[in-house]
């Protein structure tokens, strides 16, 4: 109520400084004319005279050039001031209406009079803070202990992950160096280290990356993730059979229920490296007689049921993400672009969607 | 509340632009005082509103109330208080409630110290100030609005651009807007002047001081914008011929162009067609800038959002300023009288030589920035026109012009003595040639030309300052007259010796920068020496640091000269996590006018970092020529012929005349 009494106010003001001058017609106004200005050159070049700054028979050619001007300017008819009531009237009418009608006919479609502000402070006081707030302070206290304590290397074996799933990699790729330079070598916190290079660099083994990949290797010859990634950078490289059969070794000596086997089998399926033993996926599972053909439709049919789903409601920022891995998961770049583009034009409406779509995507290694 | 105050504020804004663009010319065609004066209330009531609009904007930035869409895209709750301020106009939308922030400020300082000019003319000038102001509210309200708010607030907002969170954000588009949004003024009294039809001496007189204050914010807001860019980017450049620059630069040159034509218009009712003509051309130009920078046509810094139906409604804004206006000269500007004669030789002759070659200039820049644009758009082929274009057309056009600079001011009016000019100019030109020898002697390399560029400079400064020994008659008179005339000058007088002067300040800066700078680029490890010109600059040691919203890492240099310490440089990367990016916050160390630059490129995994250090010699003095200018400015403007309803000095005329 109070918002529309102040919308009210501020009307009124407004209307007020247009009728205001309609009212004082009679006071007759101080203006200024051309013949003030002459008046005022003529003093100044008896000014300049004086000084010394000009000489005598240029200063009189100036002033006889300047009560030319002068007379010019006296000569012309003044023009009387008159007084229409009627337009005046007229005008206190827009005032009255006009305005009131363009500033409600333009502000209702766009304002939200009911939305209350929604300020900081207001906010720490009331739900108080979010879980997103509360990682991030986390974050900065350890990073704080451990600008005093740099040598502390369990602290940076903590914070390294979570800053990598923050999405700082630049820093995680730091707190995993001086994790290794104080905790001493591992194969696991070498490969964790190349795993943060590559997703410093948009999911690219670089060879900064894969020399890391190769150091755990050869500390430990069984460790998955340098695995893995050896075969991804072998993929990325175009060596197809190198990467597949890196692959098939690494789910050959796999436990039944490592958490990253459906991982490695759909990228050894993307490299064609043929079925593969011990499927526990259940998709996988199913499609496992079907010739690699009928399977590959299958995945491209699940896909597109999804895409199609997406395009009819595209609220679902989970599916639109799901979608876009997808077609990672299959090679097909341009089409992850193309459907994170009509992720972001389907969700531009709703910013905290739009929000969890974007670190979605950037997790994914598509632009931030 | 705030939010939705602020925003039907600006509605409310509208509605009284809307009133002030009509109801004043109808008065001005009736000879009716009432609706004449509701220009001058409008105005001022449309100032109170845009100004409470934008304070609100500043006071929902200020905390946080990330429910409004503008606050959570470019704020975070965690930025200083500072940059939460600036950060207001460091968006699209609320940039562009500066601009016509800015503009009612115009509208309403007329409306308030106006009181020397004609009713109608006035009537008529804030009428046009009328329409532009509404023209930019529609395109606010419509599509860029500042005040739209969001259903559920996020907690936390999506920070500004790093790059821009300085200190330069909160002087660089505040200045620049008052110089671009002063030319409307200049842009409103032209459109008036061809709508009543009516065009003399007087004319010019009025305009002057609004077209000077734009020039010194102009001028001001582009030497800021150079700085900002020299030490933000970590380059090292001041200069970059990037469109967006030019964009700010050809409105700088032909508002120049106009000061000068204005001051024949105003002495000897010459020039009149010319000079209103300037005036719609700058304010179009300026227009133009805003077209460019907020259209997204150019990907820049400046280009915050790109946004297809903004550059349509902006485009339309422009073409319909740009060519009204030019239509309606087209259609007056033959019936206007025509004013005083003059030999080629004399006052207006420079200036009008002047005005030649700042339009050319001019021309010859919005050539190099629209040229590229046009085989993009057309030939779909991308090219970009930088350096060696200018320095084969601007600089050749521009030294010609500082040649003439000194003689300029010394000519007489109507008709000039070029060989007694040249005569006094020797004791100028003799200096000249001095200091082309001591460079050439002192000079290591670098161009041929330069030493000849620094005696131009040379010639400049001293040429203005014969021009004021000639004045008050120093050295051949006696001293107590000198004094008495150095009085009597009037203080535009030494305004354009002071302007002048800066060119060539800022000449001398210019030359010596691109000649002799000396850069260091490697990667140093703690302990390193680099050796720059003379001065040992040591890395002693790297670290990090949490910042309010960012990380830095900072490299502490010792730097030294022949085995004595002088300082300390602390150059840092800052990281800022919202926006996953980075700047480098280069370190300075200024030493008389030159400066020693550092800045820190990436490090490596060995703890080693990648540095560049330049020495750049009298690289101030290109900032403190612009300073000298804007001074000069202020001057001419504080002269008492110019203060605003400055009444008749009958008095003063009494009492000078006995001094004879």
């Amino acid at each position: 109520m109070t918002l529309w009494f102040v919308f009210a106010l501020m009307t009124v003001a407004a209307i007020f400084a247009v009728l205001l001058p309609l009212g004082r017609s009679g006071a007759a106004q101080s203006q200024g004319s051309e013949i003030a200005v002459y008046k005022d050159q003529l003093a100044e070049i008896e000014r300049d005279l004086g000084t010394g700054l000009i000489a005598a028979p240029e200063a009189e050619a100036a002033r006889v050039e300047i009560s030319r001007r002068l007379l010019a300017a006296a000569s012309e008819p003044a023009m009387a001031p008159k007084s229409s009531l009627k337009w005046r009237r007229a005008a206190a009418v827009l005032a009255l209406t006009g305005l009131p009608m363009v500033a409600i006919g333009v502000y209702m479609p766009l304002g939200s009079p009911r939305l209350q502000d929604f300020p900081l402070a207001q906010r720490e006081r009331g739900s108080g803070s979010g879980v997103a707030q509360s990682l991030e302070n986390l974050v900065v206290q350890v990073e704080q202990h451990l600008e005093k304590n740099p040598t502390d290397g369990r602290g940076w074996n903590v914070l390294a992950p979570v800053l990598e799933r923050l999405g700082r990699f630049d820093d995680a790729v730091r707190a995993y160096r001086n994790s290794l330079t104080y905790n001493g070598e591992s194969a696991e916190r070498r490969s964790d280290l190349g795993e943060a290079l590559s997703a410093a660099a948009g999911g690219v083994v670089t060879a900064e990356a894969k020399a890391e990949f190769e150091r755990a290797h050869a500390l430990d010859a069984d460790d998955p993730k340098a695995n893995y990634f050896l075969g991804l950078a072998a993929e990325q490289d175009g060596r197809k059979d190198d990467a597949a059969n890196i692959w098939r070794a690494l789910l050959a000596k796999a436990p039944a229920d490592a958490p990253w086997r459906s991982l490695v089998q759909s990228s050894l399926a993307r490299v064609g490296g043929g079925t593969v033993p011990a499927l526990s996926d259940e998709t996988i599972a199913a499609s496992r007689d079907m010739a690699e053909g009928d399977r590959n439709a299958m995945v491209r049919g699940m896909v597109e049921r999804l895409a199609t789903r997406l395009k009819q409601n595209g609220d679902d920022v989970e599916g639109w993400l799901r979608l876009v891995r997808a077609y990672l998961v299959m090679g097909d770049r341009g089409k992850a672009v193309g459907a994170s583009a009509d992720a972001r034009q389907a969700v531009a409406g709703d910013a905290e969607r739009l929000r969890q779509l974007n670190e979605g995507l950037k997790t994914l290694g598509l632009d931030g | 509340m705030i939010a939705e105050s602020g925003h039907y504020a600006l509605v409310l804004a509208l509605g009284l632009a809307l009133i002030q663009s009509v109801v004043p010319l109808i008065g001005a065609r009736l000879h009716d005082t009432a609706l004449m004066n509701v220009a001058r209330s409008t105005a001022l009531a449309q100032l109170l509103f845009v100004g409470a609009s934008f304070m609100a904007l500043v006071m929902l930035h200020v905390s946080s109330d990330f429910s409004v869409a503008n606050v959570y895209e470019n704020s975070h709750s965690m930025k200083p208080l500072l940059y939460k301020i600036t950060g207001v106009w460091g968006n699209h939308e609320g940039s562009m409630l500066l601009w016509v922030s800015i503009l009612a400020l115009f509208g309403g300082l007329v409306a308030a110290f106006g009181n020397n000019l004609p009713l109608s003319l006035r009537a008529h000038v804030l009428s046009v100030q009328g329409w532009i102001a509404s023209a930019f509210y529609l395109f606010i309200l419509m599509t860029s609005n500042p005040f739209l708010r969001i259903t559920s607030p996020p907690l936390e907002g999506r920070d500004l651009n790093p790059v821009l969170q300085d200190i330069g954000l909160a002087v660089h588009p505040p200045m620049l807007y008052l110089g671009y949004v002063g030319f409307s003024i200049s842009f409103s009294f032209a459109i008036a002047a061809l709508m009543e039809g009516r065009i003399d001496a007087a004319w010019a007189r009025w305009v002057r001081p609004w077209t000077l204050v734009a020039w010194i914010f102009l001028t001001l807001g582009i030497a800021m914008g150079s700085y900002w860019a020299y030490y933000e980017l970590g380059w090292g450049g001041w200069w970059f011929w990037d469109p967006v620059e030019n964009a700010s630069l050809m409105p700088w040159l032909a508002g120049t162009a106009l000061l000068h034509s204005a001051l024949v218009m105003e002495k000897r009712n010459a020039l009149k067609v010319w000079t209103i003509l300037l005036s719609i051309l700058t304010f179009s130009l300026s227009l133009l800038g805003t077209f460019l920078v907020r259209s997204g046509v150019i990907t820049s810094v400046h280009a915050f959002a790109t946004d297809p139906t903004r550059g349509v409604f902006i485009l339309l804004i422009l073409c319909l300023f740009i060519g009204g206006s030019l239509a309606l000269f087209a259609g007056r500007a033959t019936s206007l009288k025509q004013g005083g004669l003059f030999a080629p030789i004399s006052r207006e002759g420079a200036l009008v030589l002047n005005n030649l070659l700042l339009t050319v200039a001019c021309a010859v820049v919005l050539f190099g920035t629209l040229y590229p644009l046009a085989m993009e758009m057309l030939a779909d082929f991308k090219m970009s026109v930088g350096a060696p274009f200018y320095n084969l057309t601007f600089a050749p056009l521009f030294a010609l012009l500082l040649f003439a600079v000194p003689f300029g001011p010394m000519l007489a009016w109507k008709r000039g003595d070029l060989l007694g000019v040249t005569q006094r100019l020797l004791a100028a030109g003799v200096a000249s040639l001095v200091a082309i020898a001591i460079a050439w002697a002192w000079a290591r390399g670098g161009s041929a030309l330069a030493p000849l560029a620094i005696g131009l400079g040379v010639f400049v400064i001293a040429g203005a300052v014969t021009d004021i020994v000639e004045r008050t008659g120093l050295v051949r008179l006696p001293f107590a007259t000198v004094l008495n005339r150095a009085r009597g000058l009037p203080r535009s007088a030494w305004g354009t010796t002071l302007a002048h002067a800066g060119l060539g300040v800022a000449l001398i800066g210019i030359v010596c920068e691109t000649t002799w700078n000396s850069e260091y680029i490697a990667t140093m490890k703690q302990s390193d020496v680099a050796h720059v010109a003379g001065y040992d600059v040591k890395l002693d040691r790297l670290f990090q640091r949490q910042g309010p919203n960012y990380r830095e890492m900072i490299a502490e240099f010792n730097v030294s000269r022949d085995g004595e310490t002088l300082s300390m440089m602390t150059p840092s990367k800052r990281s800022f996590t919202t926006r996953g990016s980075s700047t480098t916050e280069a370190a300075l160390l200024t030493r008389g006018a030159s400066q020693l630059y550092v800045s820190l490129g990436d490090a490596t995994a060995e703890g080693a970092i990648a540095v560049r250090i330049y020495y750049k010699p009298m690289v101030l003095l290109i900032w403190w020529g612009p300073v000298l200018m804007a001074f000069g400015g202020v001057l001419s403007l504080s002269d008492r012929r110019l203060r605003v309803g400055a009444p008749k000095p009958a008095r003063a005329k009494q009492r000078l005349q006995p001094a004879e």
